[in-house]
């Protein structure tokens, strides 16, 4: 199993009454209610953090993209990533990822992604999402029916650039370049591990299948509900007749470790509620505007869509129905670890993107959450894909003799040093 | 009124209404469709021989993966005119509708006889910014749309009961099949730089508009007149963007007036 411990950097500072006065948190949130000053120590905190975490002995390190959105302070991930690649050396940083059908051109996205790998020394995990309809949609004004289009022409741009070892011309739809020529180029050949967070497309499952690439399934909502969307892409490898590792897929969930289960709801409760009750307050419209999924996804998840049971859902939350459908996985570390056991096994996963920070969470709640977790569970979860020990095609695979620029002293004076042949 | 299908060059099969004998009209709906009830149609039938087509993705016309851009969708008006036969007709166009039909009447200004823009999509003014219909609640939807609320929620859904799942869910399939269509030309706003090709539009045109229109304000009314080089405007009291199906005699009237 590897273990990736992601931040979606929430503001801590949404009101109380943040539902009843506001339709959304997402897309049309006032921005009077950020406030810089107060940003700037959220940042740091929430970098130190992830650094830490590192420490902790997680094998990944993890941020992501959002926009015009009080639960992600992170309109590029990869600001984020280039700060970890100067005090980290050992984590993958997985940026899940750049929303490229918003890019213009998208080889912006094949040389950050460059840039990064180079940086880390090969420790860059990419992720391609499609992005949520708030942000690639609404927020990046891209038309929900070609939004899909558009990301299979960058995604192709990309993924040319980095594998061709000449300049050349690419005659898009969305995107013509009379010289594509990526430089720098990545350091993992024949490029970085590539992840396709979804939500519920099923069109991603067969992308995922073609390029051979992880399919994350980042949900807020737990495996128990995870588990049919998760069956259902099984179903696909094993149709399209792909051996069945682990390792092609991931899943996100909420963890909350304490030295007992009353003791998790006391530290973590109010936190965890914060998330769901605010952060999670989407204006419904928002999350689907007609196009953004394909015909047979909607009539595929169409009910759902209309019951819109999740939003009634997250009206009148409790911490009991939170731990009860497993949103959240919380408690003693022996409860964290079979529910996890459960999760992992039931969902057939190999990568685990770990939440330890939720909501409005105080940093000393985080790192105890985290440091319990790392000593007393992750140890007892490694181990459970036996057979598939030795699967690291959807891992990073960095250079021996990287530097490790986080034990320097920034700015130390140097002896005379020479590039090394 | 009978329903007819006639294939396109492009490869396109759409469902045209017709009815009526005389001069050809040819009726664009905007991004809602046309409803189970067009009585407006029925009326402008009385002078005319009108041709209502349904654009790719609403009913049972397809091939709405064919059409992509601004381009794509007034060839494709075209297209339909000719697999209909029918030369230099009227055309009207209501909403996004009459968007199309204006830049029809940009590129080929010869081709048409004249022209009615009812409640036109295709412009944009600062000081006037058109509701964003893809981040709407469906009760939001009717509120925009029509002067009464309730009655238009009743006509939009043609009368199907949507506390049945079954019902609903046909609802939303077809909403969403639609909108994403509309989408292609008016997300993330409904301005694909018309105005800069309008002095090309040198046909006769009414600008048909409701006096108290929510969605796209009467101001942009003006609008159109200012940047077409022959056109009168003529407002219609009582009526909201839903104007033809809200005053389907008014509406009529001033149709059959213009282009008598």
């Amino acid at each position: 199993m590897k273990f990736t411990w992601f931040n979606l950097m929430p503001w801590p500072y949404l009101p109380d009454d943040f539902r009843e006065r506001h339709r959304s948190v997402w897309v049309d949130i006032p921005n009077t209610l950020y406030d810089p000053r107060r940003g700037h120590n959220v940042y740091h905190t929430y970098l130190d953090q992830l650094e830490y975490a590192e420490t902790l002995g997680f094998d990944g390190i993890g941020c992501n993209e959002h926009h015009q959105n009080g639960y992600g302070l992170m309109p590029s991930p990869n600001l984020i990533a280039a700060t970890l690649t100067r005090r980290t050396s050992r984590a993958a940083i997985c940026v899940i990822g750049n929303s490229i059908a918003g890019y213009n051109p998208p080889i912006r996205v094949a040389e950050e992604f460059a840039m990064l790998d180079v940086m880390s020394g090969g420790r860059l995990v990419a992720g391609f999402p499609v992005g949520t309809s708030m942000d690639t949609n609404f927020c990046y004004g891209q038309i929900p029916a070609l939004t899909r289009d558009k990301y299979r022409e960058a995604h192709e741009m990309i993924m040319k650039a980095w594998a061709s070892e000449e300049p050349f011309a690419f005659d898009g739809k969305y995107n013509q370049l009379r010289w594509v020529n990526c430089w720098p180029k990545p350091i993992q050949k024949p490029h970085p591990p590539i992840y396709i967070p979804g939500g519920g497309s099923i069109e991603t499952w067969d992308f995922c299948l073609d390029y051979d690439y992880n399919y994350s399934y980042l949900s807020f909502f737990g495996y128990l509900r995870g588990k049919s969307l998760l069956d259902g892409y099984w179903e696909r490898v094993a149709k399209r007749g792909k051996d069945e590792s682990p390792y092609r897929a991931a899943f996100a969930q909420i963890i909350c470790v304490a030295d007992t289960d009353a003791e998790a709801e006391r530290l973590y409760a109010e936190h965890c509620l914060y998330f769901f009750n605010r952060c999670l307050h989407i204006f419904p419209p928002f999350a689907d505007p007609p196009g953004y999924r394909t015909m047979a996804t909607v009539k595929y998840g169409a009910l759902s869509q209309l019951t819109r049971a999740r939003q009634k859902i997250l009206e009148n939350l409790t911490w009991k129905q939170l731990v009860d459908e497993r949103f959240v996985i919380a408690g003693s570390p022996e409860t964290v670890r079979q529910q996890l056991e459960e999760c992992i096994k039931g969902l057939r996963i190999g990568h685990l993107f770990c939440l330890f920070h939720n909501g409005n969470m105080p940093d000393w709640k985080t790192r105890h959450s985290s440091k319990l977790f790392a000593e007393k569970v992750m140890p007892r979860l490694r181990d459970l894909w036996p057979d598939y020990k030795h699967d690291e095609r959807w891992w990073i695979h960095p250079m021996d003799d990287r530097l490790r620029p986080e034990e320097q002293r920034p700015g130390a004076e140097k002896k005379h040093v020479e590039w090394p042949r | 009124m009978k329903w007819q299908v006639v294939d396109t060059a492009k490869g396109t099969r759409c469902r045209v209404l017709e009815a009526g004998s005389g001069a050809p009209v040819v009726f664009f709906h905007g991004a809602g469709g046309l409803l189970a009830d067009n009585p407006f149609l029925d009326l402008l039938a009385q002078r005319h021989h009108v041709f209502a087509p349904e654009w790719p993705a609403y009913g049972e016309s397809t091939g709405d993966e064919l059409l992509e851009d601004m381009l794509d969708f007034a060839l494709h008006g075209w297209d339909l005119v000719n697999a209909l036969g029918l030369s230099q007709p009227h055309l009207i166009g209501h909403s996004m509708g009459g968007m199309i039909a204006a830049e029809m009447a940009c590129l080929a200004p010869r081709d048409l006889s004249r022209l009615v823009l009812v409640g036109a999509a295709g412009l944009w003014l600062e000081d006037r910014p058109i509701p964003d219909i893809f981040a709407m609640l469906p009760h939001e939807i009717a509120e925009v749309l029509f002067v009464d609320p309730q009655r238009g929620a009743a006509l939009l859904t043609g009368g199907a009961d949507l506390s049945d799942m079954e019902a609903l869910k046909d609802f939303y399939i077809v909403t969403q099949r639609r909108l994403a269509m509309a989408g292609k030309i008016l997300f993330p706003i409904p301005n694909r730089r018309l105005s800069k090709r309008l002095y090309r539009l040198t046909a006769d045109t009414l600008v048909l508009w409701g006096a108290q229109d929510r969605l796209i304000a009467p101001a942009y009314a003006a609008q159109w007149q200012a940047l077409i080089p022959r056109a009168r405007v003529q407002m219609i009291e009582g009526a909201g963007h839903m104007l033809p199906w809200e005053a389907p005699q008014a509406f009529a009237d001033a149709v059959t007036n213009f282009l008598a």
